[in-house]
């Protein structure tokens, strides 16, 4: 796409885009941090994770306040209002996987004092697995402004969302089996709806883009395939 | 940052399908400035009772378009169109057409406010002299209705017989319009009517044309987009003489279907 007669709004819209690419990144490495930290109970880097929320909350107003000085100064039109909106919805999404990853953390240091259950935590690895991988795919999508690949990553969704519901079968039978398991599975339960949480900011991230690119908004109902749920 | 251009409509003209029935229709419009081609082959209807906006660059046509709703064009010799004009289904370009008859059914309001060097009151009472002859009780109502039609009453009512001079820019600009509707027009032309106003007077403007969009079909030819996005229903896009994408305002500004049309409003043309 070509450039803006006026330089500076070009400027202003790529400071906007390199702030939402520096939020996945960090973002992105919260959240398999937070795993990590979970499931080998590695406080030292859960307390890191949490430590990075901050940097992430900062950069979202940032660009919140890019994109509201950008409107107020440039009146944008078409693809550029888009892209700013685009933004702010985005900056948003980033943030809230910011607050998940670190709730996730949070919880890996307290069930250090908790008896462990690993092959509780399989299924979690599993569920966060998909979810960088659809958080990986997204920002990917955003950077190339591609449908396809964002539309790929929203149809996907309903994958994570059944294995959330299996691990809560699973958690549900190991606290049954022996209450002592309890309180561990229950910050496991927690951390698995984080973690599918995170996958519907994925998918909002994939309607954002699909929005920024076509003008056009995605059907509300996104498909759901959750069989026994 | 790199963009993929939404999806290219191979048919940009004469996409229009409105709830309301079509006032004007323009169809296969040439225009000629002496040999030069002004307008290529122009097609677009104009709804009753809504605002359609004109943009594009300078020289794109479509003040030219404007002249030829009203065939303003006549004025000035070597200046010709081809195609039809259709208001109400009957085509003005015909040599038959009565042109005073025209121009009161389609009135015009300029970029600079011209008010005819009188009484505020004659300013409006003219018009009408020269369709009418009203005793002095009903020409006072016309006037008035006119001025307050234009949300100038209030302003001068206490002044009628101040020189139309005497008034701001944008009360003289409304004072225009008064006079426009004062002979119950059907359709309103506007040529850039706030390209000489300040934000206050542009703001009563567009007010005033939110209101009158009740009563008239209204075309306006604007360099301001944003003021295209808030007073119009429709917006059509014009380049190089070529009517380039029409459709509702809304969906052109927020996701035009031509690579011109995004360049052009968002600021990229080369």
């Amino acid at each position: 796409m070509s450039e803006h007669i006026v330089k500076a709004y070009d400027k202003e819209l790529g400071a906007l885009g390199r702030r939402i690419a520096e939020m996945g990144g960090i973002a992105e490495k919260m959240i398999n941090d937070a795993m990590d930290a979970l499931s080998g109970l590695d406080a030292e880097l859960a307390r890191a994770t949490v430590a990075t929320d901050p940097r992430l909350d900062a950069l979202q107003r940032e660009v919140e306040e890019l994109a509201i000085m950008t409107i107020a100064r440039r009146q944008p039109l078409a693809v550029d209002l888009r892209e700013i909106v685009g933004a702010i919805r985005v900056a948003g999404d980033l943030e809230r996987v910011g607050d998940l990853a670190k709730n996730i953390a949070k919880r890996a240091i307290k069930i250090g004092a908790e008896p462990q259950l690993t092959r509780a935590t399989v299924g979690l690895r599993h569920m966060q697995e998909i979810a960088s991988q659809q958080m990986k795919d997204v920002l990917d999508a955003y950077a190339a402004r591609n449908v396809e690949r964002a539309r790929e990553v929203w149809a996907r969704d309903a994958e994570l969302d059944a294995l959330d519901d299996s691990v809560f079968r699973d958690l549900l039978t190991f606290m049954m089996e022996d209450p002592r398991n309890i309180s561990f599975c229950t910050h496991l339960l927690f951390c698995s709806k984080n973690i599918e949480r995170i996958g519907d900011h994925a998918t909002n991230i994939a309607e954002t883009v699909h929005y920024i690119v076509t003008g056009e908004t995605m059907p509300i109902e996104r498909p759901r395939n959750a069989p026994g749920a | 940052m790199t963009f993929i251009a939404p999806a290219a409509d191979s048919a940009p003209a004469a996409a229009f399908a409105a709830d309301g029935s079509t006032k004007i229709a323009v169809r296969s419009l040439d225009f000629f400035y002496g040999e030069s081609k002004a307008l290529k082959n122009i097609n677009i209807d104009l709804a009753e009772r809504t605002v359609t906006a004109f943009i594009g660059p300078s020289g794109c046509g479509k003040s030219t378009l404007l002249r030829v709703l009203n065939r303003m064009y006549d004025l000035y010799p070597g200046q010709r169109a081809e195609g039809e004009v259709l208001l109400d289904g009957k085509n003005i370009l015909g040599p038959k057409q009565d042109l005073n008859l025209l121009r009161a059914r389609v009135g015009m309001v300029f970029q600079k406010p011209t008010p005819f060097p009188m009484s505020i009151y004659d300013n409006i009472a003219f018009g009408i002299r020269l369709y009418e002859n009203l005793p002095k009780s009903e020409m006072d109502g016309r006037v008035e209705a006119a001025l307050k039609g234009a949300a100038l009453w209030n302003e001068v009512k206490d002044k009628l017989d101040a020189s139309g001079l005497s008034l701001s820019g944008g009360q003289q600009q409304r004072l225009c319009i008064a006079r426009t509707v004062a002979i119950k027009p059907e359709v309103i032309l506007f040529d850039e009517p706030c390209s000489a106003l300040d934000p206050i007077s542009t703001a009563k403007v567009e007010e005033l044309i939110d209101e009158l969009k009740e009563r008239y079909t209204i075309a306006i030819v604007t360099h301001n987009m944003q003021q295209a996005g808030r007073v119009s229903d429709y917006t059509a896009f014009m380049y190089l003489g070529e009517l380039v994408e029409f459709g509702e305002t809304t969906r052109l500004f927020t996701a035009p279907r031509q690579q011109r049309t995004q360049d052009y409003i968002t600021g990229r043309f080369g």
